[in-house]
């Protein structure tokens, strides 16, 4: 009797099992929790120096539309600090990049999923996985070495520009957009498309009506998820923009992203100045813009399903 | 059963590797422990220089080590004026970049870098005065027949705000005046490969980067070529400094001193594309005012 009292009452190997692996996924969660804190408020209370410590009004520092920070304008007496060009560079790339993916996107997902499921999943399938995995750095040399020149010829100019930018983030983004369409696309019952046939409807009207329909959700998801990889894009993009920080007058001219100034400008300027911290609110106001993007495809999700 | 033998294998594997890992670490361990390693950050155009020079003060010093990192100018300046490094390298003297305080560090000039205006090969330009180089920079001239080449556009093709290139040109071809708002790029390679695929382009790099595919500009007439860097006919170079905070004692002095030696400076100094602080003739002070040695 007592052996079997003893037996329950102490703790079993599967129990302790059971708390060792709980204990672990705790701490794992705590750690990149605290990861997360950390790097918001770390960016957040550099990047608001620019506004406590040197005094410049947020409303200058977002809808100015002079960015010179390492010289002082002679008529001001202070910097311009003037984020406009480079929100809007960044911005335009970004929304040029999703609009010419998305009808790619959404092609070679139905191409996949729903009329040639067969060669899509053998062909296309590492294809896109193959593309995703390739480093930016390299959409930005391809981009330097063939889309800068055919935009010259064609264009005039440097070929440095916006359309230099958004040929090579399209080409980046478009394999992300297009995996996460075909995911969304599979996900489709196929009642649904049982039904819309049953009823006769032609393929196309199925895939148009019912299918495309029911994605609607995850597509948006998609293309969100595309914009905020396109947003945060450095390197190619830096590549192949020109870096000019005026306001953008046309899609060939040299332009300026959030993302460029901030690579190129980190190393040179002195922590603590008036340059370093407004390259922190920049690095503020893309944390922000990421956190939106996120904010959007929770929005989407949940309010987007079909009824 | 053959389950759990497995993981037993695995966990034993595990705890071995890790220990063979210890061992190793423990038996190559740094053995001067209390000489601390030198550590240069900071500009990435002296950072080959650098570089060099540790690896063969390594060889001579055993157990010393040395590590170089890059940054840009600005990160090497404000890294050794929080005493966070034991060298930081810069372009610019530190006098010249805002937010440092220079009476806390000491300059060490253990080079000097001539810089040479380049323009595509198609402008028919070679040869441009101070005075147009700066209208052409301010945005005044902004065709090349304006300067005596072909009826061409001008593309300005900037250094990133704060570099140490761009700070040496603007001070010394351009009179401190700063450069009208144009495209900008983080590197010298950069530079120099987008002047030589858009037509019009102008911009300004380093001596080391002299190639046939684009065309080196003189300067009021004066070739630039380290001679006449040297004799101070060629007017646009610039020192570069390595900082200490305070005076630089143990091995960072020896490192220091080594880079300065005339041993150093023959070997490496003129092959990595620099120009050697034996060979100048003058001496330049942060305003500009020259003496002949």
């Amino acid at each position: 009797m007592d052996l079997i009292t003893e037996k329950i009452k102490k703790t079993s190997l599967s129990t302790k099992q059971d708390r060792f692996g709980k204990a672990i996924s705790i701490s794992a969660l705590i750690l990149i929790a605290a990861i997360v804190v950390l790097i918001f408020g770390f960016v957040i209370t550099r990047g608001m120096a620019t506004f406590t410590s040197d005094k410049v009004s947020v409303s200058e520092f977002l809808f100015g539309t002079h960015w010179n920070p390492s010289v002082v304008n002679k008529a001001t007496g202070k910097p311009d600090v003037g984020a406009l060009p480079l929100i809007t560079g960044s911005l335009a790339v970004t929304f040029l990049a999703a609009i010419i993916a998305t009808p790619f996107a959404i092609g070679t997902a139905v191409f996949m999923t729903e009329i040639a499921e067969k060669r899509g999943a053998k062909i296309m399938q590492p294809v896109i996985e193959l593309l995703v995995g390739i480093p930016s750095v390299v959409y930005g040399v391809i981009g330097l070495t063939v889309v800068v020149p055919a935009v010259r010829s064609v264009f005039g100019g440097t070929g440095l520009g916006i359309l230099s930018g958004t040929v090579v983030l399209f080409v980046m983004i478009l394999p992300t957009v297009t995996s996460m369409t075909v995911d969304t696309l599979k996900g489709v019952p196929r009642h649904y498309r049982e039904s819309a046939l049953a009823i006769g409807a032609t393929r196309w009207q199925m895939i148009y009506k019912v299918v495309l329909r029911a994605a609607t959700p995850g597509i948006l998801t998609a293309i969100v998820f595309g914009m905020a990889r396109a947003f945060g894009e450095a390197l190619a993009v830096q590549m192949v923009i020109g870096n000019a920080a005026n306001m953008p007058d046309s899609l060939v001219s040299p332009a300026a992203t959030l993302t460029s100034v901030l690579t190129m400008g980190i190393g040179n300027t002195v922590m603590g100045s008036l340059q370093n911290n407004v390259l922190w609110s920049l690095a503020m106001i893309l944390l922000l813009m990421s956190l939106l993007f996120n904010i959007l495809i929770r929005f989407i999700g949940n309010k987007g399903a079909m009824k | 059963m053959q389950r759990s033998h497995r993981g037993s294998i695995i966990t034993t594997l595990v705890v071995v590797f890790i220990g063979a890992l210890l061992v190793f670490a423990y038996q190559t361990r740094d053995k001067n422990g209390n000489n601390a390693p030198i550590t240069a950050v900071g500009s990435t155009a002296l950072q080959p220089l650098v570089e060099a020079a540790g690896e063969d003060f390594q060889k001579t010093h055993p157990g010393v080590s040395v590590t170089v990192q890059g940054g840009g100018s600005g990160t090497g300046l404000s890294q050794i004026a929080q005493g966070a490094v034991s060298l930081g390298n810069s372009d610019l003297y530190a006098e010249e970049k805002k937010g440092i305080d220079s009476k806390k560090i000491v300059d060490h000039r253990v080079a000097v870098v001539g810089i040479m205006p380049i323009v595509n090969k198609n402008v028919g330009v070679n040869n441009l005065t101070l005075s147009q180089l700066t209208d052409i920079f301010t945005g005044k001239i902004t065709n090349w027949k304006q300067v005596g080449g072909n009826d061409q556009k001008i593309v300005l093709v900037n250094r990133a705000a704060g570099s140490g290139t761009r700070a040496a040109f603007e001070k010394w071809a351009m009179g401190g005046k700063t450069s009208k708002e144009a495209q900008e790029q983080d590197s010298s390679g950069m530079v120099k490969s987008i002047v030589q695929s858009t037509p019009g382009a102008i911009s300004y790099v380093a001596f080391a980067y002299k190639s046939n595919d684009v065309t080196t500009v003189s300067v009021n007439g004066v070739a630039p070529i380290d001679a006449n860097v040297e004799n101070g006919t060629y007017p646009i170079w610039s020192y570069e400094h390595i900082y200490t905070k305070g005076k630089p004692t143990g091995d960072t002095a020896k490192f220091l001193e080594y880079m300065n030696s005339a041993d150093f400076q023959k070997k490496y100094v003129k092959k990595l594309g620099y120009i050697s602080m034996y060979n100048m003739q003058i001496d330049r002070d942060l305003n500009g005012r020259i003496t002949r040695k």
